[in-house]
């Protein structure tokens, strides 16, 4: 039904961008009913050819080479109107962000039943009464009235399915699906994930599934296509590709998630941070953190495992002094931290460092990376300039950076480069606990996978003890020694890593466990034959 | 590019006056209102002073004029600006409410009464339209500096324990440059046209001094006699305004592609 | 939401009575006081004293302030110090004309800016698009009077179609009334529309790049239907307050353009009395205008609310 051969997408450059080459040469074919996974990392292309094949270029690029056939039409060549009765009638979309893709003043039925009514095939009500059913077979709340609300009134989750009912209305042969759960929480993407493919196997459609999460298009693709810097590197059947990689680069992406479950070395120094009781709020009207206490030796990794808006954020700005607690005690080595972080002197301050989830904006663009990573140093230990020089070159060297970057600054460095520079940023101050606040979640898979590494030689190396926030329980168990469950500002469960993740579990941690998607095709069927575990309505 | 050339050329004018004048700015040279000839380029004024001339005498005031309140606008609105994002708390919901005080009411009718009661002097229109203007510096700068101070890298700093004043100059006006650059040009085009306005009205540079405004102003009634000299001064302040302009959009665009790109 | 425009109202009269105060306290700020301001030369320390006692200037500012707001709300603005006319009496007429000239002007640029701003942004990057943007590029860095002088020689000294000087009267007709105010209508015009429709063009074209324009493309919503359905709704508030704002614009524009076309209006009223250090006449002119201006910004205000659906239904 779709023939795509030889696709080739390029920005064609002015004077401020490069041209550069987006897709190359990226053939494929896709029958009616069926599902093919576009897998790659940012900038492998993925979003480019799943527009491509709706006859859509973001504005800047231009599909320069090959064809892209549907029914034997040549979507290259057709008029702009032949074009547009193609969306939506033949291919629909379902954006990342249903949140912004949704229009804000009008209501979701309005929108759902914009296409149909425009095609005119058939009656309002009997478009409104197949929204309704749409919304019914997505699991979608009180599916009668679920269209009279408006994009703000319903949960990000909602908002998602009422994006693929929008897709379906039209009766589409082909429904592109662009990282459609990435933004959501994991427990609620084992819902919409199992939602999506309820309805296209029930509908019979085929659908271009693109995402960065091997895992996720395992459960709903028959055919996985890999894609790198806009080639293609594989491309076989779902569980060729998963049990039987032939190309290095996908051994990596299906090894990575086996190797999860490697044991992490146990810190038995002294007790350096001690939590006991602390509740903090921003405002007066709700607690974020609420009695929470842990604990942390020298040489431990302790993750603090959350879905976003359980407060482990917040956690974290509370220990550093950001935030101050409202009660409850925070000692480190025994001794008590002021809640304010102008109470604390520069010692206290000096030995408690941390890393952001986002790099852009933890380093100054203005700055090189001298005076970036060479500032602790001298604002700590006072050092003479070449002796700052000299320390810089060494932080660089043990990130595995080159030393010729030390006056380079931010915007020159990839993601991984800048993240490993907010380490050495961090290490610079010779500090004995590390806060990693959701370090690798803006980095691709390997990148992130490359940064944990080095993280665990440093702990090695100097001893270091690690605080690290995150919601991914992929990575915990990869890392962390120790583990705190958090939701809603409270600590569910806690403890050893082994213990805390194997039976019996809290019913909120298996919800989570559970919910992380597995390398393996047959998943989802597990997960849901298991049924809903019961914290769900707690 | 042409905006750059258009004020250097107009700031030689001013500065060079003198020089570059082939006339003093208050002889009389000729008969009123002599058409304009290769001697005197743009013809002579009501009294017979060469037009030309005093354009380039007049452009010291109006330039300087307008320099001197965006600057005081400036270190005014800065100040509270900065102030007010930092210390954050009363201070800033006491400032910003004033602010949005004098904003929600017209500036030409405040500066207005203000000149009816302190009568036409300069400093007064100065100090004034400082004021007035500074106002709208304080939005931006406290904007400017509360979005850069919740970046994560001001965090890190305050984290490290570094003084305010570090802060400010290292972290937060470094990256604050360009977006204050263009509101300064911005903000000139206001007081610039502002006090041309004013002396338009009769309200702003009294005689014998001369600004353009003012020069529209002597100049005006000719105009029903088909003499083109009203438009010199008056095509003089748009050209100007419009070179400013042109570099205020132009730094517009590299600060919305942001300095990663610009190089 | 009413919460939210009962707030903006409250707002709105906060500011009335602080510019009130204000545009009172800048008599306040006269060096000497209006005795010596009314006398002048011919001040001796009797007729001084007089004078303090008869303006009522030997009771309190505060109380002053207090009476004078009282007067004000009931129309009554005191007497003009340099001709002792009733300070209503000789606002009214003016005003009228004023409000005649702004209004003329407004039901032109409005209609006409918010269209134009609308094509460019749809057209982006077209030939109309580009030639509209230098236009108003160069109309925006223009002062007023340039515009009203240009238009004064061809139109009028040169090919005498529109008189040069808007002396209008209370009886002139409303089709002589039209043709006299051609030319400052047209200045105003020119000026308003130029800032009008680069404000609406941009926030235009700040909706058409948000992603739910990009789907409603990628549902194959034609062009007009995604103008029309898509992108105004959401359009509607940022060009409400661009028409609130240039409105503003016009009411003090307008003072400049009067005096261009010696228009018998309140801005010259304002500016001769400003000149002549008549207090009571600024003061009554300042709370027009200043009530004008507040009262349009806060319309606009409370329409923004209104259209924003996030604020009509809560969650």
């Amino acid at each position: 039904m779709l023939q795509v051969d030889r696709l080739r997408i390029e920005t064609p450059g002015d004077k401020a961008h490069k041209a550069a080459v987006l897709v190359n040469d990226v053939s494929f074919t896709l029958c009616r009913g069926e599902v093919l996974g576009l897998i790659g990392e940012s900038g492998a292309g993925k979003s480019t050819i799943g527009l491509a094949v709706m006859g859509y270029t973001r504005p800047g690029c231009a599909i320069t080479g090959g064809q892209l056939l549907f029914d034997g039409r040549d979507i290259r060549t057709m008029s702009s109107e032949e074009r547009r009765a193609l969306r939506g009638r033949n291919v629909a979309y379902v954006a990342q962000s249903a949140a912004a893709s949704f229009n804000p003043s009008r209501t979701l039925m309005q929108q759902v039943c914009e296409i149909p009514q425009a095609l005119g095939l058939t009656s309002r009500a009997e478009d409104r009464a197949r929204a309704i059913a749409l919304f019914r077979e997505l699991d979608l709340p009180d599916p009668e009235h679920f269209g009279d609300r408006y994009p703000h009134q319903v949960s990000g989750g909602q908002l998602q399915r009422a994006m693929a009912a929008m897709a379906m209305a039209a009766r589409p042969d082909i429904i592109v699906f662009d990282e459609p759960t990435t933004a959501l929480d994991v427990t609620t993407q084992v819902e919409v994930l199992a939602s999506f493919r309820k309805l296209i196997r029930e509908h019979g459609t085929a659908a271009i599934y693109i995402t960065h999460d091997l895992a996720v298009v395992a459960q709903i693709a028959d055919d996985i296509m890999v894609l790198r810097h806009g080639n293609m590197v594989e491309h076989g059947l779902c569980d060729d590709i998963l049990q039987r990689p032939q190309q290095d680069y996908t051994r990596r992406l299906v090894a990575d998630r086996a190797q999860r479950d490697a044991a992490a070395t146990v810190g038995d120094g002294e007790t350096l941070l001690e939590v006991s009781n602390v509740t903090a709020s921003y405002s007066a009207l709700s607690r974020v953190v609420d009695d929470v206490s842990l604990s942390l030796k020298r040489g431990d990794t302790l993750a603090v495992v959350g879905e976003s808006g359980s407060g482990k954020s917040t956690m974290a700005r509370v220990i550093v002094g950001l935030l101050a607690r409202e009660s409850g005690e925070l000692r480190f080595e025994g001794k008590t931290l002021s809640p304010q972080l102008v109470d604390r002197s520069r010692e206290e301050r000096r030995r408690i460092q941390m890393i952001y989830q986002s790099p852009d904006v933890a380093l100054n663009p203005n700055q090189t990376l001298l005076e970036i990573i060479g500032r602790p140093v001298q604002f700590y230990f006072n050092r003479s300039r070449a002796q700052v020089r000299e320390r810089v070159l060494e932080l660089l060297r043990m990130m595995d950076l080159p030393e010729s970057f030390i006056d380079r600054r931010p915007s020159e460095l990839s993601g991984g480069q800048k993240q490993r520079v907010g380490i050495a940023r961090a290490l610079a101050a010779e500090p004995d606990l590390i806060i990693c606040d959701e370090i690798t979640s803006a980095l691709d898979q390997l990148v992130g996978e490359e940064l944990l590494k080095l993280l665990k030689q440093l702990q090695d190396r100097l001893g270091l003890a690690y605080l690290f926030i995150t919601h991914d329980i992929g990575t915990v168990r990869r890392i962390a020694n120790k583990v705190v469950v958090m939701r809603a500002g409270k600590l569910v469960a806690g403890g050893a890593t082994e213990t805390v993740f194997s039976p019996p579990m809290h019913p909120y941690t298996e919800l989570l466990l559970s919910s992380v998607p597995q390398m393996r095709s047959d998943w989802l069927d597990e997960v849901l034959a298991r049924g809903k575990p019961e914290s769900h309505a707690a | 590019m042409i905006g750059l050339l258009i004020i250097t050329v107009n700031l030689v004018g001013a500065l060079g006056a003198p020089v570059l004048a082939p006339f003093p700015e208050a002889e009389i040279v000729g008969d009123a209102w002599a058409e304009p000839s290769p001697a005197f380029w743009m013809g002579l004024d009501n009294l017979g002073r060469d037009i030309f001339s005093r354009l380039l005498f007049g452009a010291r005031m109006s330039i300087g004029l307008s320099l001197m309140i965006t600057a005081l606008s400036f270190t005014i609105g800065i100040i509270t600006g900065f102030a007010a994002a930092i210390a954050k708390g009363w201070v800033d919901t006491l400032l910003s409410r004033l602010v949005d005080l004098m904003l929600a009411m017209p500036t030409l009718i405040f500066a207005f009464v203000v000149l009816s009661a302190l009568g036409t002097d300069l400093a007064v229109m100065v100090v004034t339209l400082a004021i007035l203007d500074g106002v709208k510096v304080f939005r931006v700068a406290r904007a400017l500096a509360m979005n850069i101070s919740a970046l994560e890298y001001v965090e890190v700093a305050r984290l490290r324990g570094e003084g305010l004043w570090w802060i400010i100059t290292r972290e937060v006006l470094p990256n604050a440059m360009l977006p204050l650059i263009a509101e300064f040009g911005l903000r000139f085009t206001f007081a610039f046209l502002f006090v041309a306005a004013l002396s338009f009205l009769g309200l702003g540079v009294q005689p014998p001094a001369a600004d353009w405004g003012s020069m529209v102003r002597d100049y005006r009634d000719v105009i029903a006699l088909d003499v083109p000299a009203p438009l010199f001064p008056a095509a003089a302040i748009a050209l100007m305004t419009i070179g400013v302009n042109f570099v205020v959009d132009w730094l517009a665009q590299i600060n919305t592609r942001g300095l990663g790109d610009a190089k | 939401m009413i919460r939210l425009v009962a707030l903006r109202l409250l707002f709105g009269v906060l500011t009335l009575w602080a510019a009130s105060a204000m545009i009172f306290g800048g008599t306040e700020l006269l060096p000497g006081d209006l005795a010596t301001a009314v006398l002048q030369n011919s001040a001796t320390p009797e007729n001084l004293a007089e004078m303090r006692s008869k303006l009522g200037l030997d009771r309190p500012p505060l109380v002053r302030y207090g009476e004078w707001l009282g007067r004000a709300a009931h129309g009554d603005l005191g007497v003009s110090l340099s001709n002792d006319r009733d300070v209503v009496e000789e606002i009214s007429p003016r005003l009228w004309n004023t409000f005649l000239l702004a209004l003329f002007a407004a039901l032109i640029a409005v209609p006409l800016s918010i269209c134009m701003g609308v094509l460019a942004a749809i057209y982006q990057g077209g030939i109309f698009d580009r030639a509209v943007n230098v236009i108003t590029l160069l109309t925006i860095s223009v002062p007023e009077y340039l515009i009203g002088y240009i238009l004064v020689k061809y139109l009028s000294v040169q090919y005498d179609l529109f008189p040069s000087l808007a002396n209008v009267s209370a009886d002139t007709g409303f089709g002589d009334r039209l043709w006299l105010t051609f030319l400052p209508m047209v200045t105003l015009v020119l000026v308003v529309v130029a800032h009008m429709m680069r404000m609406t063009r941009a926030s235009v074209l700040s909706i058409m790049a948000s992603p739910y324009i990009e789907m409603a493309i990628l549902k194959g919503v034609s062009k007009p239907r995604i103008v029309v359905l898509h992108a105004l709704p959401n359009a509607l508030a940022p060009i409400i307050s661009v028409v609130a704002l240039n409105l503003a614009y016009l009411i003090t524009g307008v003072v400049v353009v009067e005096a261009v076309f010696v228009y018998p209006g309140l801005g010259q009223l304002m500016v001769d009395a400003v000149s002549k250090h008549d207090l009571p006449v600024v003061q009554g002119c300042g709370l027009i205008f200043a009530g004008a201006f507040i009262l349009l910004n806060m319309i606009a205000d409370v329409l923004a609310i209104m259209s924003n659906p996030r604020l009509r239904r809560p969650r």
